[in-house]
This record gives structure tokens, C-alpha cells and sequence, in this order.
């Protein structure tokens, strides 16, 4: 175990890859010689050379549908996009191809391709740059939708997306680059479709994934210490395939819910989590479930603004006070 | 415009519960649709439309309760009667919401926690939001400090008592921590029918017993014959064709009391045996109908569908109907000898004990044997002791001569 960056954990599960795997190669807009734009690709062009390391024009739909191709013709492309606000001009391709052309076309071609990208507000990059529209990919059948919140899951959830044979979404996030944790120096890729406890408690589930989930962790031990209550903590780290068995089993046992997500309220990912608990839990509900998420408007690149925009973690304590006020269990 | 009325759905049914109305005010109904599912004493059961028209409105919301002719819901079947103004051009959300009953909030998890618990929730005050009733309610409720059941203890006026949290009324002060299971339609058919049995019937109970030791050994042999067939048949099933050829002998055991006249005995024809089984919805009794004429295996195979129908609780009246005499059955449970309560009409019923080992005598040599008791309860206007014990002898000569049983 190391104590590394989120950053640091992607680079080591690429490099690893790249090592490993000779059919890995890595393509997208100054991925190579300006070392990606939050050099995640560090040294990797100076490593492996211009072949499997390829600076791409500004031309999203074009090199993402490249890397279909190679991927049906037997390579693993890790397609970097600099935000995922500009896979929307690739969307074609990821939504018309990639997903669907295993089964369009009966099993006769995979598309094992990763399209790794970074999601989240709060850079002062405007509305149209800080958005988390990683819903729009996990809506599809035929995708698989992975959100690391640490990195140790952004290092086992990459290793996990590059072997895995189905097009994978690997959503990153901005403001998660920097943080540290324990990672394994060796590779263990984790199971894709597997939610995480990530901190066991009593009184309330609190449901987050990527930034989220890391600010549920932040909240969780804030509110242990300040209120004396026991936040349970489920890290989706997969939106699709989603892992409805363990919220399911977590609802079950704390009798209600708070739903944390960095995307729009309506139609949002944390709407289908609340579907989720209503089918698996009902008879075991004690409050309505609770969802905490952006405002609905396009982000505000003022800062005061933004930062009132965007979900907070006094926004998921409010919400999670009134939760258990609601089922007079505070105490 | 047609009123539709409660049917009589079982020959005991006197009223009858709405489970589900499946067709809503402004719902197009065509004949043969189904319009509601009906919980009578017996059974849930469909009750299809017989004329098309419109659903205008519904009379008996879900979960009450009608008497057998009662108006239960209104059908427009055009024929020209009907005011112009329509109730059905009324939102069908609006219809629908007037006729249920008062919504009382309450979260999933205390509604169901208030059904295992057996807890009455219009006793509860809720202390959520909207006054919503919570689990921390029905906590509070448990855990009140039972109040001194004594009505005329006299009252400490110096400190107002602490307010119960979200309790207006204590239903539980009786210090044996009770809970109320209210009646579903099949407990109050048992409840009523056998009130009625055992207050208005004059009974008496007769016993006697069979070695048991030829029974049990042909039944090993007919099952070791019937293994490869995939088939079995238990005691039980031996039991009920024993029975239905003592009735055959002794037909004025397989009769019903009838008040006509200046009373009268009803002797049937068909021997029509009903078997006694503990369902999920209580003590019910499918009948196997002319008993006497079927083949042991085949009583085998109709028991156990019965039994499995009765499990899932989709026994119809017509499994139910017809019974002239009635077998229950404790031996599984290793009861040596009860007696029953008479199943009304009919004019008598065995309850049946396990065969159990006894010492015996046989000539000079004590021997261990097996032997069941069974007892007849009989209604005493239309069966005599005597005849009450030529039954039962007629019933252990073939029980101790089980050959005769499958003759």
C-alpha cells in the first residue's frame, strides 16, 4: 500500500496496463506531448512511444469512433476526452456504436474501449465546461458506467474497465484529482457492478457516487461526532450495471435514505436510486427518500454562485437531519 | 342503468368483502370482464360483469364489507334511464378517491410493523411530519410503562404525568402485552358457524379404537408398489375410504338436520367426505366428493390438490360444497384422542387420533401394537347412541380387516 493521488492512481493503472497488455494503446487531444491536459498521461508518449500514445486533432466524434474500430478489430483503446462535456459531440458514436454494435450485429464484434473523462463543477470553467452528464451514458444499454470516488477504486475500477470486453465510461472528476488515499502497488481490479459499504452504520443510508461519495464519508464522521449519528455509506462506484442489491440491504436496515448526486435533481441519477428503494425496500421505509443535488440551472461561473449551485456537504447534512427528524430518531 | 348486487358466492356466505374492484368509475365493462375480486367466509374470489355499459360509480369501497343483495356498484348499461348529466363524466381520480376512506399517513414500515404487530393504527398519534406515524411511534407505544389497570386508584394530581409520546389511547393496559388480530372473513365464518354448532346442536361423543398393525403394513406394501408410479397414500387417505364405506353401511350417519316442518332428517345419497386442514387463512374444508367410489390412490391425489389449493388459498365453493360428513385429523401431531365440533348441516364428524404403540395381549403373550382411537361427535336429533356405535364398529371392522378398504 502507498499513500498516492487520485491523479497519480489512474497513471499507475494505465502505465500498468500499457506494460501489461501491448493491444492497449492511448488516444485523444493532447493526451502526448502536453501530457493531457491534467496529466494523467504524464510520461506515457516518452514511454511507449507516438504509436500507442496519440495526440489527436480537436475532433471528438472522429477519434472516439477510431477507436471503435481498432477496439472491433482486436485493440484496447483508452480514449481520453479533456471533460466529459465535450463527449457530447461524440455521443453519436458512444451511443449509436459503441454500445450497441455487440449486440446489433449478434455477438459478432466487441468493443472493449475505455472512455475515460472527467466530470464536476467548481472550477470557475462555466456552464458549459462543469457539467456531470455521465447519466446520459449510464441511461444505455450496452454501456458500462463506472465512478470512482478514491483512489484506490479510480486505480481498481481503470484496471477493471481496460479488461473488461463491453465499452466503459470510466467518469473521473476534478476536484478529486489531488486527493490521496491507500492504494495496493499491486494491480487487483475490481469487480465492475459492485457497490461499496463504505462506512457501516445504523441510523440513516446516505447513496453517493464520485465526488459525492466522498463528501457522504466527510459528512458521515462530521455528524458521528457532532449529532452522534450513524451514517451508513454506499459508494455506487458503478452507475451501470447498478448494484440495487446492497442499497436495497442497506435501506432495509436503516429504514430511510438520502440520496447525494452532483447532477441535476430531475430525471437524475439519484431519481432511479430512489425507484430502487421504493421496489427493494418499501415495507422497510420510514421517511420518504431524500435526493441532494445540483440546482437547476446551468452553472454560474461567479464563484459565490457556483459554489451556491452545487451540492454541499452542509446541503447533505440538512438533508439527513431532516430525514431523521422526520422519523423522530434524532437524538 | 343496473345495479349490481353482492352475489351469494358459497352456500354459507352471508356477506361478503370487497378485496379489489378492478374496473374504476368511467371504466368501460363488457360482459364476462371482471369487475371484483369478492372475499366471502371461504374463498377470494372474481365476479364478472354479465352486461356491458360504463362503471357509473362504486358503492362499497375496497375493504368493507356487504350483506349477500346489497347494491355493491352502479353500471350504465345505456338503457336509456340514466339522468343526462352523468356522474361518470366526474374525473374517474376524484370518484374513486370519495369513495375510499380516510387516509391515515402513515410510513411503509409502521403499516407494516402495525400488521405483524397486530396494532390498530387509529389508536396512534403520529409525531411525523403531517402528522405522519413513524416507527418511533409505535416504539413509544411498547414502551409506555403499563398504567395501573385499577380504575378507581386514586390519581396523582401533583405532577401532570409525562405525555406518552404519540399516544392517545392505550389499548394495551391489561399487562399481558395483548395484541388484536382482528377477523378476516374466514376466522369470523368459523367463529360464527361454530358458535352456532356447539350452542344450538345437542351432541354426544362416541370412542373406539382399531389395532392399526394390518393398515400400516398394507400400506407399506401398497407403497412399495406404487413407488415406481411416483404415488404414495397416507393414513389419512386409507381413513377416508374407510369412512366412506362405514357411511355406506351405515347411511343414517351420512345425514343433515333440517328444521322443515316438525324436523327433519336429510339422508344422502352421495357420500361427499370433507377433510379438515389448517390453511394460512384458518381451519377450511375441501370435500372429496363420492369418496366410496374412488380408488384410495385417487382419494390420495384429490387430497393433496385440495390441500395444495388451500395453501395458496385458491380453493373455490365449489371444493367446498356438498360436504355430508367430515373427517379432522390430529394424528400427525401425535394426538392420541380429541373430539370435534360438528361442521353444520352435517349430522356428524370423526376426529381422529395417532396410532400409537400399546402393550397388548394376545392369548397368553403380552405384545406391543399399534392402535388409533377415533371419536364421533353426532347431533343426537337425528343420530342415535346406538347407531353412533354400529358406525363406528362398521369403521374398526375395516380398519382391522384393511383389505376391505381397497377391495
Amino acid at each position: 500500500m502507498s499513500v498516492i493521488t487520485y491523479r497519480q492512481a489512474l497513471h499507475d493503472a494505465l502505465r500498468s496496463e500499457m506494460l501489461r497488455d501491448e493491444n492497449v494503446f492511448l488516444i485523444g487531444e493532447e493526451i502526448g506531448l502536453f501530457e493531457g491536459s491534467y496529466k494523467i498521461t504524464a510520461g506515457m508518449l516518452a514511454e511507449f512511444g507516438p504509436k500507442r500514445v496519440r495526440d489527436t486533432p480537436i475532433a471528438e466524434e472522429g477519434f472516439t469512433g477510431a477507436a471503435i474500430g481498432a477496439a472491433m478489430l482486436g485493440l484496447r483503446p483508452v480514449v481520453e476526452i479533456m471533460t466529459i462535456n465535450f463527449s457530447l459531440l461524440a455521443l453519436d458514436q458512444i451511443v449509436n456504436h459503441a454500445a450497441k454494435i455487440y449486440g446489433m450485429f449478434g455477438g459478432q464484434a466487441k468493443v472493449p474501449m475505455v472512455i475515460r473523462t472527467p466530470g464536476g463543477g467548481g472550477q470557475q470553467l462555466g456552464a458549459t465546461h462543469s457539467q456531470n452528464i455521465e447519466l446520459y451514458y449510464a441511461f444505455v444499454p450496452g454501456m458500462k458506467v463506472v465512478a470512482p470516488s478514491n483512489p484506490a477504486d479510480a486505480k481498481a475500477l481503470m484496471l477493471a474497465a481496460i479488461r473488461d470486453d463491453d465499452p466503459v465510461l470510466v467518469l473521473e472528476n476534478l476536484a478529486l484529482y489531488n486527493t490521496k488515499g491507500e492504494v495496493y502497488d499491486e494491480d487487483v481490479p475490481a469487480e465492475i457492478g459492485k457497490a461499496k459499504i463504505t462506512r457501516e452504520g445504523s441510523d440513516i443510508t446516505v447513496v453517493a457516487y464520485s465526488r459525492m461519495a466522498a463528501v457522504a464519508l466527510q459528512v458521515a464522521e462530521q455528524l458521528a461526532e457532532s449529532d452522534g449519528i450513524d451514517v451508513e455509506v454506499v459508494d455506487l462506484r458503478s452507475l451501470r450495471p447498478l448494484d440495487r442489491a446492497t442499497i436495497i440491504a442497506s435501506v432495509q436496515k436503516t429504514n430511510c435514505a438520502v440520496v447525494l448526486e452532483d447532477d441535476w435533481l430531475t430525471y437524475g441519477i439519484g431519481a432511479e436510486i430512489a425507484a430502487t428503494i421504493s421496489d427493494g425496500a418499501f415495507d422497510w421505509l420510514d421517511a420518504p427518500v431524500r435526493r441532494v443535488a445540483m440546482a437547476e440551472v446551468p452553472l454560474p461561473y461567479a464563484k459565490p454562485l457556483e459554489t451556491a449551485a452545487l451540492p454541499s456537504a452542509d446541503d447533505a447534512i440538512t438533508a439527513i437531519r431532516q430525514t431523521l427528524d422526520a422519523v423522530a430518531r434524532r437524538r | 342503468m343496473i345495479d349490481i348486487l353482492m352475489p351469494r358466492l358459497s352456500d354459507t356466505m352471508e356477506e361478503g368483502a370487497i378485496s379489489t374492484w378492478h374496473k374504476h368509475p368511467g371504466d368501460p365493462v363488457a360482459a364476462g370482464d371482471i369487475l371484483v375480486e369478492i372475499e366471502t367466509d371461504k374463498a377470494v374470489m372474481e365476479y364478472e360483469a354479465y352486461e356491458s355499459g360504463t362503471l357509473v360509480e362504486i358503492l362499497v369501497p375496497e375493504g368493507e364489507n356487504a350483506a349477500i343483495g346489497t347494491p355493491i356498484a352502479r353500471l350504465n348499461d345505456r338503457s336509456g334511464d340514466e339522468n343526462v348529466s352523468l356522474p361518470q363524466v366526474a374525473p374517474p381520480a376524484l370518484a374513486a378517491t370519495a369513495a375510499k376512506p380516510k387516509h391515515r399517513a402513515a410510513t411503509p414500515l409502521v403499516r407494516k410493523l402495525a400488521r405483524e404487530r397486530g396494532i390498530d393504527l387509529s389508536s396512534v398519534t403520529g409525531t411525523g411530519p403531517g402528522g405522519r406515524i413513524v416507527r418511533a411511534d409505535l416504539d413509544a407505544l411498547e414502551s409506555v410503562p403499563t398504567p395501573a389497570p385499577l380504575a378507581n386508584e386514586p390519581v396523582e394530581t401533583g405532577s401532570p404525568a409525562p405525555a406518552a409520546a404519540g399516544v392517545t389511547a392505550l389499548p394495551m393496559q391489561d399487562g399481558r402485552e395483548t395484541t388484536t388480530v382482528p377477523f378476516d372473513p374466514v376466522r369470523q365464518a368459523i367463529a360464527t358457524r361454530l358458535t352456532k354448532s356447539a350452542t344450538t346442536i345437542p351432541t354426544f361423543t362416541v370412542t373406539a379404537s382399531a389395532d392399526l398393525e394390518g393398515l400400516l403394513a398394507l400400506r407399506v406394501q401398497l407403497n412399495t408398489a406404487l413407488r415406481d408410479a411416483g404415488r404414495k397414500v397416507t393414513v389419512n387417505d386409507l381413513m377416508v375410504r374407510a369412512v366412506a364405506l362405514a357411511l355406506r353401511e351405515r347411511p343414517g350417519v351420512n345425514a343433515s338436520y333440517s328444521p322443515e316442518g316438525r324436523g327433519q332428517t336429510l339422508l344422502h345419497g352421495r357420500v361427499n367426505i370433507g377433510i379438515a386442514v389448517a390453511s394460512p387463512a384458518g381451519l377450511i374444508v375441501p370435500v372429496i366428493r363420492d369418496a366410496d367410489r374412488m380408488s384410495v390412490t385417487a382419494i390420495s391425489a384429490q387430497t393433496r390438490a385440495l390441500a395444495d389449493k388451500a395453501a395458496n388459498r385458491t380453493l373455490n365453493t365449489v371444493d367446498m360444497a356438498d360436504g355430508t360428513f367430515t373427517i379432522s385429523n390430529l394424528g400427525m401431531y401425535g394426538v392420541e384422542h380429541f373430539t370435534a365440533i360438528i361442521n353444520p348441516p352435517q349430522g356428524a364428524i370423526l376426529a381422529v387420533g395417532a396410532a400409537t404403540p400399546e402393550p397388548t395381549l394376545s392369548g397368553e403373550t403380552l405384545e406391543v401394537r399399534r392402535r388409533m382411537r377415533y371419536t364421533l361427535t353426532a347431533d343426537h336429533r337425528i343420530i342415535d347412541g346406538a347407531l353412533a356405535a354400529q358406525f363406528l364398529a362398521a369403521l374398526t371392522d375395516l380398519l382391522e380387516h384393511p383389505l376391505r378398504i381397497v377391495a
